[in-house]
């Protein structure tokens, strides 16, 4: 087993990981990196390398300069296993991953958990119905096979990412229905209030003003401050009811696209037990770590999304960082030599973080978003409502862990994914306890489906491939 | 079975396999995932909730979700979004919760 241990397993090639990998080689380290998708990029730059110039084009610039670091990774000399999904990631750091159906281990020095973001769940009535899908759905679709929605198409809820897809299909020729805005100017006002130290993040916010300025040229109906929103349904999505100002709206759409900020894929992270906190700014989980990335547990690193959100660029020097961190480690530079080489990044890193505070507060989901009405579906694998939830807290339920007893909550396919944090804050609130007292799920492997023939057949990973 | 489909391509596929769904012959994009590969076809349900019945969807794309997921040539629990598109797949939805004996039937036949 020794000889096929390398210094440091990468879980995840997005920026966090890719950057991550490209250091780490520069300093002569073995690496492998490991990704559940087909190619490297990660959501943000999925499929760069393939996508055609319409799709370029219509995607951006910031999606096409990750061209440049997706080239740079697969030319590192890291090893890089595309179509990994990891299913367990054990303390002593060993990685086990399905692979083209078949079971895999792979032992590391260290290990960087860069699995990144995934989007808000947004519990409104209505959203398991087919016709509705995530914006960052839509804009995968728009990456990975150039799909534009079809028939009329409301993008609802908040973030940046809501008004980014909106102004991409604005380039495809796509017509909007309507975007229906669940923050409003007023927000505005309030963040620069809450956060007065935010002046360095003038420019992320102008971004943001950009492409609403973009959309009100085009002409594309923008409801601010929009409140109870439900998709109305027979079978299929057919319209996006809501309030705006006193009065009510239906819209007609065949399909809506939902969205309300990402948050850290904490999966492997909760897996392992590390040490978790509670975040009312960014309302989630972040796992606890140092400034290089390190969590509770040695030799276990979190760079990117997967730790806290703050975007590609807070990713790729979070990357550089862990693998300085690691080359040090293992002896391959000394500690002064990290620490020159590491100065650069820990600067760019304080200013790219300084404008976070300010977009978390502008685009804080509803809470009536995110704790929903009774009749809400929270958990979709289990069918499980909001009131469900309510009802077993009223019978004793302290936590989300209790809930898979009282009513098979978060037991599902997903594994929570989907309704950990809706029920997590469902609890706190119906308890009148703050979220950190409540807890999240005991997230147990396999985090991936798996057969029992492909875990009978389990071995280790060959040196290279055959 | 497909409808008017929710999603089109920006510009036509320059290549496409055959799939099947439902028994149906599909064909697709080429390169692109399963999920996508459906939602271009009008496939707008690919599983019943295991608890109710419920359809489901594609939703996340992005291997979160679980709401697309799909038996792949008879093997349950495959996620759609994740898996690229190949010639020759048989597709089914995946309803309810797996039978464990149906399983083991398949695997005697074998």
């Amino acid at each position: 087993m020794n000889e096929q241990t390398v210094d440091l397993i990468v879980i995840g090639a997005g920026p966090a990981g890719m950057s991550a990998a490209v250091e780490a080689t520069v300093r002569g380290l073995s690496v492998v990196v490991l990704d559940e998708q087909g190619s490297a990029g990660g959501q943000i730059y999925r499929n760069v390398q393939q996508a055609d110039a319409h799709q370029r084009r219509v995607l951006g610039s910031d999606y096409e300069a990750g061209a440049q670091l997706v080239a740079e990774f697969l030319q590192c000399g890291a090893r890089f296993l595309s179509g990994a999904a990891i299913w367990q990631v054990t303390p002593e750091r060993q990685v086990h991953f399905l692979i083209e159906g078949r079971a895999q281990i792979l032992q590391g020095r260290h290990v960087l958990i860069a699995t990144g973001a995934f989007e808000r769940p947004m519990p409104i009535p209505g959203w398991t119905l087919p016709g509705v899908m995530t914006a960052g759905a839509g804009q995968i679709l728009l990456k990975n096979a150039a799909l534009v929605p079809r028939g009329p198409v409301v993008l609802a809820g908040c973030g940046p990412l809501l008004y980014l897809l909106a102004v991409q299909y604005l380039r495809a020729g796509v017509a909007i229905e309507a975007l229906v805005d669940t923050s409003g100017t007023g927000d505005l006002v309030r963040a620069w209030r809450e956060v007065p130290s935010a002046l360095p993040g003038w420019r992320d916010l102008l971004k943001g003003l950009q492409l609403l300025a973009t959309l009100k040229r085009a002409g594309v109906r923008h409801f601010r401050n929009a409140r109870n929103l439900r998709v109305e349904a027979q079978e299929h999505a057919q319209a996006l009811s809501f309030e705006c100002g006193s009065r009510s709206w239906t819209l007609p759409a065949s399909l809506v696209l939902l969205h309300q900020g990402v948050v850290p894929n904490t999966q492997i992270s909760w897996s392992l037990r590390l040490e978790h906190d509670w975040s009312e700014q960014q309302l989630c989980w972040i796992a606890r770590r140092d400034k290089d990335g390190e969590t509770s547990l040695a030799g276990v690193f979190i760079a990117g999304d997967g730790g806290a959100i703050g975007g590609a660029q807070v990713a790729r020097l979070e990357g550089r960082l862990t693998a300085l961190a690691v080359a040090a480690r293992v002896g391959a530079i000394n500690a002064h030599q990290a620490r020159d080489l590491a100065a650069p990044y820990r600067k760019a890193l304080a200013r790219q973080r300084a404008a976070r505070p300010l977009i978390d507060a502008l685009y804080r989901p509803l809470l009536q978003n995110r704790v929903p009405a009774d009749e809400v579906i929270v958990c979709r694998c289990e069918e499980v409502t909001a009131g469900s939830i309510r009802q077993f807290v009223e019978l004793g339920c302290l936590g989300p862990n209790q809930t898979k007893a009282f009513g098979r909550c978060g037991m599902g396919p997903c594994q929570g994914r989907q309704c950990g944090l809706s029920v997590t804050q469902i609890i706190a609130e119906q308890r009148r306890v703050p979220s950190a007292e409540v807890g999240y799920y005991r997230i147990r492997s396999p985090l991936k489906p798996i057969t029992l023939s492909q875990l009978a057949n389990e071995e280790p990973l060959t040196q290279e491939p055959v | 079975m497909p409808v008017e489909p929710l999603f089109r391509a920006l510009s036509p596929a320059k290549n496409t396999v055959r799939i099947e769904f439902e028994g149906a012959s599909l064909a697709v994009p080429a390169g692109v995932s399963l999920a996508a590969a459906l939602l271009a076809s009008g496939v707008t349900r690919t599983r019943e909730s295991a608890v109710n019945g419920r359809s489901g969807a594609p939703f996340c794309m992005m291997g979160v979700c679980f709401e697309c997921l799909v038996e792949v040539d008879g093997q349950a629990n495959c996620q759609a979004c994740l898996l690229p598109v190949r010639a020759g797949m048989r597709v089914h939805r995946q309803r309810g919760a797996r039978d464990l004996l149906a399983g083991d039937q398949e695997m005697a036949d074998e």
